[in-house]
């Protein structure tokens, strides 16, 4: 598992997703290709399923675009650890089925080369060696998120 | 203990009493989508092939992010939408050239006091100024709404931002508003529903209010929103609605925060590449060269803004060094300002006249930046790479700064000229 940190606040979804291709294609190969495009140009080339991100404050603020959760979910991203989320960013991974842990505790501590695990269930999440709390999801959240996103969480129930 | 608007609009929404933080299901009175219904269309296949809308009648759908069509995808994605349109019934629809969706939904006449709009789009958070709780949601969730007819949402805390006094001249709601994302941050108000209350809301035009309410989003806030007073009302006649229902927070309501500003005391304002919170006064922005200036986009592209512009331009000429492109935001206002002369003499200044759409505040096409160039805009975000480019710089200003700058070809302050 590799983990890619950005330390900074407002990682705003026009970075993690240029505006200009939003209206492009919604093909999953397309933004794989130009996510994180002006943040971090190796991302693509680099993530993992399995990695894990941390960031700062607010990170996903701007734009309703889905690109950015989608691309993430689609890449394998285990779960994205911030010190806040901006509100559309949170709901919006939440509905692709997308972990969000927010703990900016555990985001001030970290530092390159320590281990993280993660227990959603219980909200405990290790970091080096030392365990961090974060509040578990409410019910509906953990629903939709434990169906693989809200679609796939509205498919079961009308089926 | 009293409640807050966001209380108060679930409780009559739910019919039960609502506690912040808790966790409701409601069914919104409308589901705003633009171009990007083409990729929520394609997402309620998934679900089921050939399903049905649950309420065709909630659905708004406005064509405005890429118009007229740039490239063969945007206009199949229109063609798509078009034929979805008429196979779902969907009797909400505005094609291109009607305008902005957040200026077009409140011009026919669906942002009705009370009721609850959610959009896939950040900036549906606009209605606030019509006494709306709308907010912005993203595809997944609207393809889900439209199967479902409800969603679910966390009852935020709340903010009471107090205005009073009126604004000096050469000071508009843009500088004002930019001052409290200055002051609150990017993240000032993340989650939050925020409430416009006091004395100097009667100050503040229609237009002025939805640029402020516009604008909520770039400082997280879930929602913002004005009371309706004598001045909605008259603009709500106007287009025919009549029946609504005024929320407004208890007198004893609590906030979790209160912020408090003096209208007399904002000057011009400007936010600095790359965010929106970056807002210094113009005095530290004056002098910088502008390649490009534009007048438009949901923030501030209505009658107001362009009888602003053209005041200022009227007689003079874009100077050499700039461009500057002018953009109605919608069909409504542009024959306004057709009739009035006003684009005759924003014209004859030299600037560009462009059709009510998105398309340069994002960056589609219209209006992209060369590498190292600066653009002085009215729109709402100046984040790196919105405008196409991300090796140019955008400053955000007030119609009346820009039309200032497009004259000098540097940000300038309004008052001088």
């Amino acid at each position: 598992m590799k983990v890619f940190f950005y330390n900074k606040d407002n990682i705003n979804t026009d970075l993690m997703f240029p505006g200009k291709y939003t209206y492009e294609s919604s093909d999953l190969e397309f933004i794989k290709e130009h996510l994180f495009e002006d943040l971090d140009v190796n991302f693509p080339k680099e993530v993992q399923k399995g990695d894990v991100i941390l960031a700062g404050e607010n990170f996903g603020c701007g734009s309703s675009r889905e690109q950015p959760a989608v691309g993430l979910k689609y890449v394998g991203v285990k779960a994205i650890i911030a010190k806040s989320f901006a509100r559309i960013f949170y709901r919006s991974a939440t509905n692709q089925g997308l972990l969000l842990i927010e703990c900016p505790e555990a985001v001030d501590y970290y530092k390159e080369g320590f281990s993280i695990e993660i227990d959603e269930r219980n909200g405990n999440l290790k970091i080096g060696d030392k365990i961090f709390q974060f509040p578990p999801l409410p019910k509906q959240m953990r629903e939709i998120i434990e169906s693989g996103g809200l679609l796939k969480n509205i498919k079961k129930k009308i089926s | 203990m009293g409640k807050t608007f966001i209380q108060k609009i679930f409780e009559n929404k739910t019919g039960k009493s609502v506690a912040e933080e808790e966790i409701v299901f409601v069914e919104p009175d409308y589901i705003l989508t633009h171009d990007n219904t083409a990729a929520i269309i394609k997402k309620l296949a998934q679900v089921q092939e050939g399903i049905r809308v649950k309420y065709p009648e909630r659905l708004v759908i406005i064509l405005d992010h890429i118009i007229p069509a740039a490239n063969v995808a945007s206009a199949n994605a229109h063609k798509q939408i078009r034929e979805f349109v008429k196979k779902q019934s969907i009797e909400h629809f505005y094609d291109i050239g009607v305008g902005i969706c957040h200026q077009v939904l409140p011009e026919k006449g669906l942002a009705i006091p009370g009721t609850i709009i959610v959009g896939s789009d950040s900036h549906t958070c606009t209605y606030g100024a019509f006494g709306v709780f709308s907010t912005g949601i993203d595809r997944t969730e609207s393809a889900g709404i439209w199967i479902t007819g409800e969603t679910w949402f966390k009852i935020p805390k709340s903010y009471k931002i107090n205005l009073r006094g009126k604004f000096r001249k050469s000071v508009f709601a843009k500088d004002l508003i930019l001052k409290i994302i200055g002051d609150l941050g990017a993240d000032g108000a993340n989650y939050k529903s925020v409430e416009y209350q006091g004395d100097g809301i009667k100050n503040l035009s229609i237009s002025d209010r939805m640029t402020i309410a516009n604008m909520a989003i770039e400082m997280g806030a879930k929602n913002s929103v004005f009371p309706v007073d004598d001045k909605t009302e008259r603009w709500l006649y106007e287009r025919g609605i009549e029946n609504y229902q005024k929320i407004r927070a208890d007198e004893d309501a609590i906030y979790e925060k209160e912020y408090s500003y003096n209208l007399d005391e904002i000057t011009p304002q400007v936010a600095f590449p790359h965010s929106v919170d970056n807002v210094k006064d113009i005095s530290e922005a004056a002098g910088i060269k502008v390649a490009q200036c534009f007048i438009g986009t949901c923030t501030n592209g209505r009658i107001e803004d362009l009888h602003i512009a053209a005041k200022i331009l009227k007689g003079k000429k874009v100077h050499a060094s700039t461009r500057l492109l002018i953009l109605p935001a919608s069909r409504e206002i542009y024959q306004q300002a057709v009739q009035d002369g006003t684009l005759a003499i924003l014209n004859e200044s030299g600037a560009v006249i462009l059709p009510p759409g998105c398309g340069p505040c994002l960056g589609a096409h219209q209006g992209v930046m060369a590498d190292g160039e600066v653009t002085i805009s009215t729109a709402n975000r100046n984040f790196k790479g919105r405008m196409g480019n991300k090796n140019a710089f955008i400053y955000l200003a007030s119609p009346a700064t820009v039309a200032a700058s497009a004259i000098t070809g540097k940000i300038t302050e309004p008052e001088e000229l």
